[in-house]
């Protein structure tokens, strides 16, 4: 086996597509991952990270395209022969084997024998925390510790590659944190390559080295969890990951500058537009401030609107602003600002530099679960 | 206490919900006495009447089993019956483990029509289905005309041992598929896939988890249709010749024919205390070690 620093193997997509008679679940899809990378892809359900994580496994062949693993294609290479990890969502722990047992599956098939093959069984149970649950049976196992035995009998054969599809899916808020943590351990401690799945956004940010964000067959954006959260380059990419404000408005250039008509005002803007173009603007919750109406200052963009919500965070308090179009924005306070109540009037204050301008997307309407 | 009564709205509180439980507890016994009592006269009963009279006639004693075991006719049949039940089980096991897999991995419409399939000979008087396996089975029936015209000869079926298996094999049939399917449907699939992912071919998938998995559907149909095919009396007696015969014709032929009861009773003792032999050996092989003790 080779030396953990080199254990990952890179994966190339390249123009991937897979079609289901006229359904297009993936649509030309590329995607390089570096060695020993954490990559994540994230979208809601139907966009296509499961076809690109089961087209990876071998359990789907594609339809066009092609892909290597580790620098070699496998199209065409069964499941079997790919030599490639994969934790499950619902775990497929094998209920008539116990932990020791599935764990020492891979192995067994493998030809690896008593000794060694007990050995790495244990290594590995050590490495999930599991060592001391070898002689149960899965059916005496909680959900969580099932997902950590999974994770063993996955990593016992010391694939290149790990996938993993949802694998905190079905487990409660509290034990999903922590298993994030330890999956990150692991991954660390490994130096294989992780490729997970997962809708939940928040998971994506804390586990990834990049994530690769999926809608509708394709890929908006490939990124670290800051540029997709910075710098956004799609609608959907922004209102996907984290929480965000959206104003639309018809631009007007006037000289230099321009300005998009918002809820009546004019509000400047950091990049030039054409004339009549309508782009949407988008606004992180911190970005965004309050002030009592009127008291705006005059160098930053101020928009009028009223405190439709409240809610006390602990941490600060979170706001919904009804802007006088209707549209509402969402602003995330600190403990030590002002604070305001339900129906007061205030300025909604933001820096034109902050706000992303983007192209109206049609298609991005969905609603954030 | 408190839970019950936060729930009220919702659902039967837990304490009259307890109540409830109490009550049918204590008029348990008057709930199954029906069942019980039916038990008894219809079954109970003759068999306690006919293991009486295989001991007392024509005079009390062990004559009936002397002359049985003394026959090497009857141990013959006795062989013969075992035997061709076995090769009923295999031909149905052969036979329906595809099938119920097959039922489980259609889609709904099409599971409907094979579960129909399996339904529908039950609508059918075994002796009308036996006597349809008289026409295909005949020297001069479709199944030999088909053989014929492939130009492999004439095959004996009917009054043969063949043909009285695959006439018992088709009644028997939906007993096999129905308890496998009713262990198939719970098998995950996505473990096939985790058994892929891990580097099992398919065939060692299915050997080694999917096949261990369905075995207590295997041996609970296996059983049923054993014992069941123990007891055959129509089909083998119309499909099956003197060298096919089994034990329930013999049983038949003393009870009707010879109207001796006593030996006719020694022999269904007989055939009872086999099936009960049987019966306590497979008891072992539908325990699931790991499903019990588990989460509660």
């Amino acid at each position: 086996m080779a030396s953990p620093s080199t254990r990952g193997a890179a994966i190339d997509l390249k123009s991937v597509s897979k079609h289901y008679g006229s359904f297009v679940a993936l649509d030309k899809v590329s995607l390089h991952i570096e060695p020993g990378e954490f990559m994540t892809l994230l979208g809601p359900s139907g966009s296509g990270k499961t076809t690109t994580l089961n087209v990876i496994a071998g359990f789907t062949e594609v339809s066009s395209g092609s892909l290597d693993v580790g620098g070699k294609s496998v199209i065409g290479v069964p499941a079997h022969k790919r030599n490639i990890g994969v934790v499950f969502q619902h775990y497929a722990l094998f209920p008539h084997m116990t932990v020791s047992r599935n764990v020492a599956y891979p192995l067994t098939l493998r030809g690896i024998a008593n000794p060694d093959r007990e050995a790495r069984v244990r290594k590995a149970l050590d490495m999930v925390k599991m060592a001391d649950f070898g002689h149960r049976f899965p059916s005496e196992l909680s959900g969580g510790q099932q997902q950590r035995v999974a994770l063993a009998r996955a990593i016992v054969f010391d694939p290149p590659l790990l996938l993993m599809d949802e694998p905190l899916g079905a487990l409660d808020k509290k034990l999903r944190e922590w298993l994030q943590l330890e999956i990150k351990r692991i991954h660390r401690e490994l130096g294989t390559t992780f490729v997970y799945v997962t809708h939940d956004q928040e998971e994506a940010l804390v586990l990834s080295d990049r994530i690769a964000v999926f809608n509708q067959g394709r890929i908006e954006q490939i990124g670290t969890g800051r540029q997709l959260y910075d710098e956004p380059e799609t609608l959907f990419v922004g209102k996907f990951v984290g929480d965000s404000t959206i104003l639309r408005g018809a631009a007007s250039a006037s000289g230099d500058e321009t300005a998009i008509d918002i809820a009546g005002r004019k509000v400047a803007t950091a990049k030039r537009l054409t004339d009549g173009a309508i782009p949407v603007m988008l606004l992180r919750p911190e970005k965004l401030s309050l002030a009592r109406r009127g008291k705006g200052g005059q160098d930053r963009n101020t928009l009028p609107g009223r405190i439709g919500e409240a809610i006390y965070l602990g941490s600060g308090s979170k706001y919904e602003v009804v802007l006088a179009d209707a549209s509402k924005a969402i602003v995330r306070s600190t403990l030590d600002a002002e604070t305001f109540a339900i129906g007061d009037e205030v300025d909604l204050v933001f820096a034109a530099s902050d706000a992303k301008l983007l192209a109206d997307d049609e298609n991005a309407d969905f609603t954030l679960t | 206490m408190t839970a019950g009564a936060t729930d009220s709205r919702t659902a039967v509180p837990a304490v009259v919900a307890d109540d409830r439980r109490r009550w049918f507890r204590g008029q348990a016994f008057w709930l199954v006495a029906p069942a019980l009592l039916l038990l008894v006269v219809c079954l109970g009963l003759p068999l306690a009447i006919v293991t009486l009279r295989s001991f007392s006639e024509p005079q009390w004693g062990l004559q009936n089993y002397a002359w049985f075991f003394g026959a090497p006719v009857n141990l013959t049949v006795l062989q013969r019956t075992f035997a061709i039940s076995a090769w009923v089980t295999l031909v149905c096991l052969i036979a329906g483990y595809p099938y119920a897999y097959l039922m489980t991995a259609v889609g709904p419409k099409m599971r409907l029509i094979l579960i129909l399939c399996v339904l529908v000979p039950f609508w059918v008087s075994g002796v009308v289905r036996t006597l349809a396996w008289v026409i295909l089975l005949q020297d001069s029936g479709v199944i030999n005309s088909v053989i014929r015209a492939a130009g492999l000869g004439p095959v004996k079926l009917i009054r043969t041992q063949t043909g009285v298996v695959i006439g018992m094999a088709q009644v028997l049939l939906p007993f096999m598929i129905l308890p496998l399917y009713s262990v198939m449907k719970t098998i995950d699939l996505r473990l096939m896939q985790a058994a892929r992912s891990l580097g099992a071919s398919p065939a060692r998938a299915f050997a080694q988890v999917y096949l261990p998995l369905s075995l207590p559907g295997v041996y609970a149909g296996a059983i049923i249709v054993f014992i069941l095919a123990l007891g055959f009396y129509i089909t083998p007696a119309l499909l099956g010749g003197p060298r096919s015969t089994m034990l329930s014709t013999l049983i038949q032929n003393q009870v009707l024919s010879l109207l001796n009861w006593g030996r006719g009773g020694a022999m269904g003792v007989v055939l009872l205390i086999a099936t009960f032999v049987l019966l306590a050996l497979a008891a072992p092989l539908t325990r699931q070690p790991h499903k019990t003790g588990s989460r509660r």
